[in-house]
């Protein structure tokens, strides 16, 4: 295998994006990323972009090739994944894989979700077809309810509280001050968190990622071929993919997500790191609860300490570990299918040095980490400076 | 959903048919095609869950999906039946208060939607207080 690196990385403006369509999302931060990396466009062998739900949110389907298209790309091969919120994520191992293999030498990752064509509830439909349609959904599941479902049993077998589940939500609205992509650039305090409307017990609004607009692209190629393009690529050293159950209640355990510590492993064995190592990790805060989930998945506190450990101030910006630097999906927003290519985007321009006012004290490794619905997929990704 | 789909999981759904193993004893539900221990070697029978179990965690939700708004709010959970495996359903005549980890509860066959004045009524399993 080839070693691989990213050159190039690119967003569109996350939020509520009305004078946006889903292709001039993807066009807006698939430019950027090209201007990033001084590529004319021409030297591209493939495209890769990952999106969940095209199809339910705004009646498109055969995303790759209306994005090559839209792009001026064709005719390279252009494939969409789909693995719900990885999606992104999915695209991005797929790009990898490709250069890695040396089927490919430069190679686009994109992610792209266009959510708020549609109102609340069909967004809200669309999301919960990460679970299981027949078994979970046909019987009352919500999204938000089936990680309520996680969170509730997480304070009965470690006490944990909702005001340190909310602690997640106050850092990451923090980060997401200095992200001029991100959906939320405000502080929000404990108190706000704990008085918005109950969404689904103990999760209330505020415990839950938004529903945003937005693209995020990477450019992929091959380390030695990198320097040519760019003063500091960043390679990926790491990357790890796991799948479970796609309902909830055939877990186990509710209270770990299986597929991120198995992703986890191998990102780390192939790296040939240990948690302690990482300085700075974007992770995937869906809802609060997932986030200290995360953080024990992804071995860097035990289980059942992830809730003190965020509400002591461990995870906030150059503490103990740097977790969702960029806002995370709460601050920064959450465009399902373009989340997993973002969180890429964050720990590049960390890796880079130009990630401004939320820059992390001299990283040596980053890591992302991308789940699918209620952990039925995780993929784990890990970076350094090339 | 078309009246096809819905046919073909009566039986799971009305009378809590899933499926047991009887190379490794290993029961399920919902019904799988293969038991994903013995895979080739196992050998798939009919088997029906008696409805009685605890649950396992719950939430109370207010904010539901299209098609669920009119029954919001309410209780969903997840039931750890007496055979084993657990489930996904809705707790019905029950006051949240009432609900904690552990609360025994009963299957109670129950409307589940409707499509619309002329369409599907679906109907399925929810669960209730079990008082003994």
């Amino acid at each position: 295998m080839r070693q691989v690196a990213v050159v190039g990385v690119g967003l569109s403006k996350f939020g509520e994006i009305w004078n946006r369509s889903f292709r001039e999302l993807i066009a807006e931060a698939g430019v950027m990323a090209l201007n990033d990396c001084n590529l004319h466009g021409n030297e591209i062998e493939a495209l890769f972009i990952g999106t969940m739900a095209s199809g339910l949110l705004v009646g498109q389907e055969h995303i790759g090739a209306l994005i090559a298209d839209h792009m001026g790309l064709n005719p390279i091969p252009a494939t969409r994944v789909e693995a719900a919120c990885a999606s992104g994520s999915l695209a991005f191992r797929q790009a990898y894989m490709a250069v890695a293999s040396g089927l490919h030498d430069v190679v686009v990752a994109g992610g792209v979700e266009k959510m708020t064509d549609v109102n609340v509830n069909d967004a809200s439909l669309a999301l919960g077809a990460a679970g299981d349609a027949d078994w979970e959904l046909f019987n009352g599941a919500t999204f938000p309810g089936l990680y309520a479902l996680m969170a509730r049993r997480y304070m009965h077998e470690f006490g944990a509280t909702e005001e340190q589940f909310a602690a997640v939500a106050v850092k990451n609205h923090k980060n997401a001050v200095h992200n001029p992509y991100a959906q939320f650039q405000k502080e929000i305090t404990l108190e706000t968190v704990m008085k918005s409307k109950m969404v689904a017990s103990p999760l209330k609004v505020f415990d839950c990622s938004p529903i945003t607009d937005g693209a995020a692209v990477a450019v992929l190629m091959p380390i030695d071929k990198a320097k040519k393009f760019v003063d500091c690529p960043v390679e990926v050293i790491g990357s790890g993919q796991a799948s479970d159950t796609i309902a909830l209640h055939s877990r186990k355990s509710l209270t770990e997500i299986t597929a991120t510590r198995v992703a986890a492993k191998k990102a780390y064995e192939m790296a040939k790191l240990k948690p302690r190592d990482i300085s700075l990790a974007e992770v995937h805060d869906c809802f609060t609860i997932a986030e200290i989930l995360a953080i024990e998945d992804l071995g860097f506190f035990g289980r059942g300490r992830g809730a003190k450990a965020t509400a002591d101030g461990k995870t906030a910006l150059n503490s103990e570990i740097s977790i969702n630097t960029s806002g995370g999906l709460k601050g920064k927003g959450h465009p399902v299918g373009a989340t997993g290519v973002a969180q890429v985007v964050e720990a590049t321009l960390q890796l880079q040095g130009k990630a401004g006012k939320r820059q992390v004290d001299e990283p040596k490794y980053a890591l992302t980490h991308n789940v699918g619905g209620s952990g039925a997929t995780a993929l784990v990704h890990i970076f350094k400076k090339g | 959903m078309s009246l096809a789909s819905t046919w073909r999981k009566t039986e799971s759904r009305y009378r809590l048919i899933g499926i047991q193993c009887e190379t490794c004893k290993g029961k399920y539900f919902p019904p799988r095609s293969i038991c994903p221990i013995c895979r080739r070697k196992g050998k798939i029978s009919e088997f029906s869950f008696s409805g009685n179990g605890k649950v396992y965690s719950y939430t109370f939700i207010t904010s539901a999906s299209t098609g669920y708004e009119k029954q919001a709010p309410y209780i969903f959970a997840i039931i750890e039946l007496k055979e084993g495996p657990k489930i996904s359903a809705q707790i019905t005549d029950a006051k949240p208060e009432e609900i904690t980890i552990g609360t025994p509860v009963k299957m109670s066959l129950r409307k589940i939607k409707e499509d619309g004045a002329g369409g599907i009524i679906y109907y399925g399993y929810k669960f209730v207080v079990d008082n003994g």
